[in-house]
């Protein structure tokens, strides 16, 4: 890894200007406006502005009922939503001590791998279109769209499933998605392959990757950047492994880790998740036990006993948490979500100091940002 | 200069293998659906905006006004009012609106009826430049699609913004 060129600070010219990306900016991917400070092409400080898209998701979950917050959780990162659903619901479920039924948590993890290779492969398909190609595109969004067919005939809804309920999921899946989902996995293997030949082998975009947006470990704990970014750092850090929740333990899957740090490193490892994800649905559903998918003991009123409670889960994006405080009403009494994109977004100003901002954008990109996320 | 060589020929390589696969997909069937010309089949499960349901035998509106959707709705787009008729053991509605800007299509109020009064429609291109198009009476929709099933000069049912079923 060559470090980027930084301008000594004698000899820089005196004369800077402010640049704005955003917050209308095909490369932010939603309303992030980046204020940088550049010298030339050289970017001296990077300061992203976030809020444009602030909603209210944490105010809002204080005047709803418990149920009524959940199709929150899937507008907050809605690339991922079945993740998000996943932390809320466990969350309450842990509150209320429901028992999920294990026919529902498999389910959960299916859809759950299932919506992370599609945020994946939108990733993918960005990223890449950031970079300046725009072929890979399609092909992920062709793939994307057999993995969007069979949620929506299972959930009802392409993005913003709202699928999974507090001791279950709401529909059991049917043979359909059973097979749908085998030859789905056989058919992205091949998949994958022909674009590690038409993308990742490339080299023109090794060129462009390799050795830019170096980010640290010691960076990454300090801004607490989590999922594909930490890992890009050679940190094995997965929530699925470090704290396992739902059915997780007992699949076989590796958490990929590149201990360089840079682009690429951060593009391989999304690439191997995928990959890694594929397992896991693979092994979910040849475990797949018979049985009720929403437990019957759930109470028509809801009403948590009163306490403070957690619940991590691994989004595409890294470790999202929620935290709950209920004190015995239909209504929580805070929710408080603690959201990757967030944290990953803070190491930006950092990790480009110095940088030509081409290159600024490339790290962008390989931050897999999602506006609303960041602000929710 | 000899690592500069090998770098050439293995980026040319990389190219070529590239090149390889974007020939191969030229002769593959096209994936995208020609929209306008066709539309994709929603799927049973799939959530539209709601509508009431008839009862098969009565003809009638099943809901009775329970006001349960209403209150398990998150967003506040269901306006239920209904009366008790003389005679009659439940109640009746009497209007139904639905809010359409404002749905999520999340799916509760289903899910809450439990007489299955409502239910989802399969409409998803619906189009208008009007936001009053999207506030919509669906028990006045209900009553005319009853009037045209018993009449054989149907009434035009109201304004609805303009959507096609496939
Ligand atoms: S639609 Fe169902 S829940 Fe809503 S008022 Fe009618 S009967 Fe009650
Ligand atoms: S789908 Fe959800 S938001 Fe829409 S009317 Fe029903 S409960 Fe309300």
């Amino acid at each position: 890894m060559s470090a980027p060129e930084v301008i000594p600070a004698s000899d820089k010219p005196c004369e800077t200007f402010v640049l704005n990306v955003g917050p209308q900016h095909p490369a932010t991917h939603g309303v992030l406006r980046l204020k940088l400070t550049m010298d030339g092409e050289y970017i001296m400080r990077a300061e992203p502005v976030c809020g444009y898209i602030h909603r209210m998701h944490e105010k809002m979950g204080e005047n709803r009922t418990w149920a009524q917050f959940l199709p929150n959780t899937g507008r907050i990162d809605y690339l991922a939503a079945m993740a998000y659903n996943h932390a809320y619901v466990a969350a309450v479920e842990r509150a209320a001590k429901i028992a999920v039924p294990p026919r529902a948590e498999y389910i959960r993890v299916i859809t759950t791998e299932l919506n992370r290779i599609s945020s994946h492969l939108v990733w993918f398909g960005a990223f890449l279109l950031d970079l300046g190609g725009f072929t890979p595109l399609l092909y992920a969004f062709d793939d994307r769209e057999q993995i969007l067919d069979m949620l929506e005939a299972v959930t009802g809804s392409r993005l913003t499933y709202c699928y999974y309920r507090f001791g279950g999921v709401c529909n059991d899946v049917d043979a359909d998605f059973i097979r749908g989902c085998r030859d789905f996995v056989a058919r992205l293997r091949p998949r994958l392959k022909m674009y590690r030949t038409l993308v990742t082998d490339n080299i023109i975009l090794r060129k462009r990757l390799e050795g830019i947006g170096f980010i640290s470990q010691e960076m990454c704990r300090k801004y607490g950047a989590t999922g594909p970014v930490i890992r890009g750092s050679g940190v094995a850090y997965d929530v699925r492994k470090i704290e396992p929740y739902s059915v997780y333990r007992e699949f076989d899957f590796d958490i990929p880790t590149f201990p360089e740090g840079d682009c690429m490193a951060r593009y391989l490892v999304r690439m191997e998740e995928m990959a890694q994800s594929l397992r896991i649905i693979e092994q979910a559903v040849d475990k797949l036990p018979d049985g009720p998918v929403l437990s019957s003991g759930v109470p028509r009123v809801l009403k948590p006993p009163a306490g403070d409670y957690c619940f991590a889960v691994e989004a595409a994006r890294g470790r999202f948490l929620v935290r709950i405080v209920s004190d015995n009403k239909e209504i929580p009494y805070r929710v408080r979500l603690r959201t990757p994109c967030f944290s990953n977004l803070s190491l930006f100003e950092e990790a480009t100091a110095g940088m030509m901002l081409p290159d600024a954008l490339a790290v962008l990109g390989s931050l897999d940002l999602v506006i609303p996320d960041i602000d929710r | 200069m000899k690592k500069y060589l090998k770098e050439i020929g293995g980026g040319f390589y990389s190219l070529m293998l590239g090149m390889r696969v974007t020939l191969a997909q030229f002769f593959k069937p096209t994936v995208t659906v020609h929209y306008p010309h066709e539309s994709l089949k929603m799927t049973p499960r799939f959530r539209g905006h709601i509508e009431l349901v008839r009862d098969p035998k009565t003809g009638q509106a099943m809901c009775f006004a329970c006001k349960v959707c209403e209150k398990a709705c998150p967003s506040d787009c269901i306006i239920v009012e209904g009366v008790k008729k003389e005679g009659e053991k439940r109640k009746s509605v009497t209007e139904f609106k639905l809010d359409f800007t404002k749905c999520s299509l999340c799916g509760s109020c289903v899910e809450a009826c439990k007489s299955n009064a409502i239910q989802f429609s399969k409409a998803y291109n619906m189009v208008s430049m009007n936001k009053e198009d999207f506030i919509m009476n669906l028990f006045q929709k209900l009553e005319s699609e009853r009037s045209a099933d018993g009449q054989a000069t149907a009434t035009p049912p109201p304004e609805q913004p303009k959507s096609e079923v496939p």
